[in-house]
């Protein structure tokens, strides 16, 4: 089946040891509809294509005919596993397009459940990336603090997984109940479990084996295919948007950004295993003192932003996502553009890829951390 | 900004700031000459995002945005060019690679072309789809019939 689509690779004349396998769209290494056509000499993969768009939706299109609020849950479906951090990223870009801040107890709010987002990504990651690999047991302690995640947003929002978290100007919904208690007990159980993990896979001669000088990008390459998150700061770059263009209230707390030197798989998990320490290190700092005060600030009911464009940006779990909207001055976006950190990270694939072994091609899919609704959007 | 100007005199149309944030307007043949000025000189190491804008009643109907940053200035430039319908762009790929792709997006849905550009083909639409979906006079609800009758099998995916 071509599914209309024609590739390069396979266009071009093949040598006499060389072949052309494809993997996927249906393919559980994917994490996805994610279709790589592979240029194999034996075991090495000589050259390889991604081909991407199976989940397109048309959500920029879709943008142009909704109001600014009502696009809002449209969103949390582009990269699905992290909806809290698209819809801050949303609600922050229409605020600056607007001119509107969100009152400081909204922020801290808003940090708390992004960070806690960023948590249950970076899980999900692990799980299905050491799954991938072979490593069998690291998802069902994955899944089981993920959980507790989730369980945490279904308290405060009723959702689980798409959650329409917040709102233009601020918050819908107060903090429930126990809502600190949950957090501080998260955190406190959590510091010890990443710990866990890394007793499973660290030192585990087979892991090291498998993600060890796997997939290298240099810095020099990253910055060049604009990719960014951590698999930059796996390559060295220190570079963290929360950092660099404080949002939210990140510039109140303090936290470290790790980097590693290699920019290989190994380098990159550690590099998600500390951010996951040090977002529950931003979430028990924020969650200690959540200052009182109005959780909406002053928008108003129809959103009618004065004509003119914004480009903002947040450190999304897969790295810079970031959101371009041009307004005419009536309520819906004129123009909005999203700048899918999964997307570009994707295209340096082939870059990692190159003279890799089949068997490390599902690695390098696993470590870039993708999510194809993002890709594809 | 200034620098700019100097160096490109005429190419530089107009230089705004709109929500504190810089925008450069440009001659759309000179992109490759500014683009690699930026880098080079200016140090605007990587390219964020390309994309494009749809203006149907005005006379060159596209805006093609570049949004740039600087890793050792922590700074963002949005250069921007005007362009006609069948008006061809230079491509920035061998200034910033990661222009390939969103190059390829820009040409999926817009219609944009974009030269020098090594493999400019559709992105996420498929290959023979017909139709620019991000211009303005691409109506929500249409797509291309012919297409979705004969590889997927039904009338509408509405």
């Amino acid at each position: 089946m071509t599914n209309g689509r024609t590739s390069e690779i396979t266009t071009t004349v093949l040598g006499a040891d060389e072949i052309i396998l494809n993997m996927g769209p249906q393919h559980p290494s994917t994490h996805g509809v994610l279709r790589v056509k592979l240029k194999l000499d034996g075991e090495r993969v000589v050259d390889s294509e991604c081909i991407i768009g199976y989940l397109h939706r048309g959500v920029e299109k879709i943008a142009e005919h909704r109001s600014y609020q009502q696009f809002a849950p449209y969103v949390d479906r582009m990269d699905y596993v992290a909806a809290v951090s698209n819809g801050l990223g949303y609600c922050e870009a229409v605020e600056k397009l607007l001119g509107a801040e969100a009152p400081p107890r909204a922020k801290v709010v808003r940090t708390i459940l992004t960070e806690l987002q960023r948590i249950a990504s970076h899980l999900l990651w692990l799980g299905t990336h050491a799954l991938d690999i072979g490593a069998l047991t690291p998802v069902f302690y994955c899944f089981r603090e993920r959980e507790e995640i989730l369980k945490i947003f279904e308290k405060y929002c009723g959702a689980r997984l798409t959650t329409h978290a917040f709102r233009i100007g601020g918050l819908q919904y107060e903090t429930y109940d126990g809502f600190e208690e949950d957090v501080k007990r998260f955190c406190n159980d959590f510091e010890h479990r990443v710990d866990e993990y890394e007793t499973l896979l660290t030192e585990n001669r087979i892991w090291v084996g498998r993600t060890k000088g796997v997939g290298i990008i240099t810095a020099a390459d990253a910055i060049a295919l604009g990719v960014t998150g951590p698999v930059l700061r796996g390559s060295g770059v220190k570079w963290d948007l929360r950092k660099a263009m404080p949002y939210a209230a990140y510039d109140q707390y303090e936290f470290d950004v790790p980097t590693r030197p290699t920019g290989d798989t190994y380098d990159r998990y550690l590099v998600r295993m500390e951010e996951m320490r040090q977002s529950r290190r931003i979430c028990l700092q924020a969650v200690e003192n959540i200052p009182s005060g109005p959780i909406l600030g002053k928008v108003g009911k129809v959103l009618k932003p004065p004509p003119g464009e914004v480009y903002h940006s947040i450190e999304a779990p897969k790295g810079e996502l970031g959101y371009y909207i041009v307004s005419d001055g009536t309520t819906q976006p004129y123009r909005l553009r999203v700048r899918p950190p999964s997307f570009i990270n994707l295209q340096a694939f082939q870059k990692m890829a190159q003279g890799a072994l089949v068997a490390d091609v599902v690695a390098i899919i696993g470590t870039i951390d993708i999510v194809l609704g993002e890709v594809d959007r | 900004m200034q620098r700019l100007k100097a160096r490109f005199g005429d190419a530089i149309k107009d230089a705004t700031q709109d929500r504190k944030q810089a925008i450069v307007l440009i001659a759309a043949d000179k992109l490759r000459e500014i683009s690699r000025y930026c880098r080079d000189e200016e140090k605007f190491d990587m390219l964020d995002d390309l994309t494009a804008v749809d203006w149907p009643k005005r006379e060159k109907r596209f805006d093609v945005v570049l949004i740039l940053y600087s890793f050792p200035k922590n700074e963002r430039l949005r250069l921007k060019a005007h362009l006609g319908q069948n008006e061809p762009v230079p491509s920035v790929c061998e200034i910033w690679p990661v222009a390939n792709w969103l190059e390829r997006e820009c040409y999926d849905m817009f219609g944009i072309i974009f030269e020098g550009h090594p493999d400019l083909k559709r992105i996420l639409l498929p290959d023979e789809w017909q139709g620019h979906p991000l211009r303005k006079d691409y109506d929500i609800l249409k797509q291309d019939t012919a297409w979705v009758r004969e590889n997927l099998g039904i009338e509408s995916g509405q």
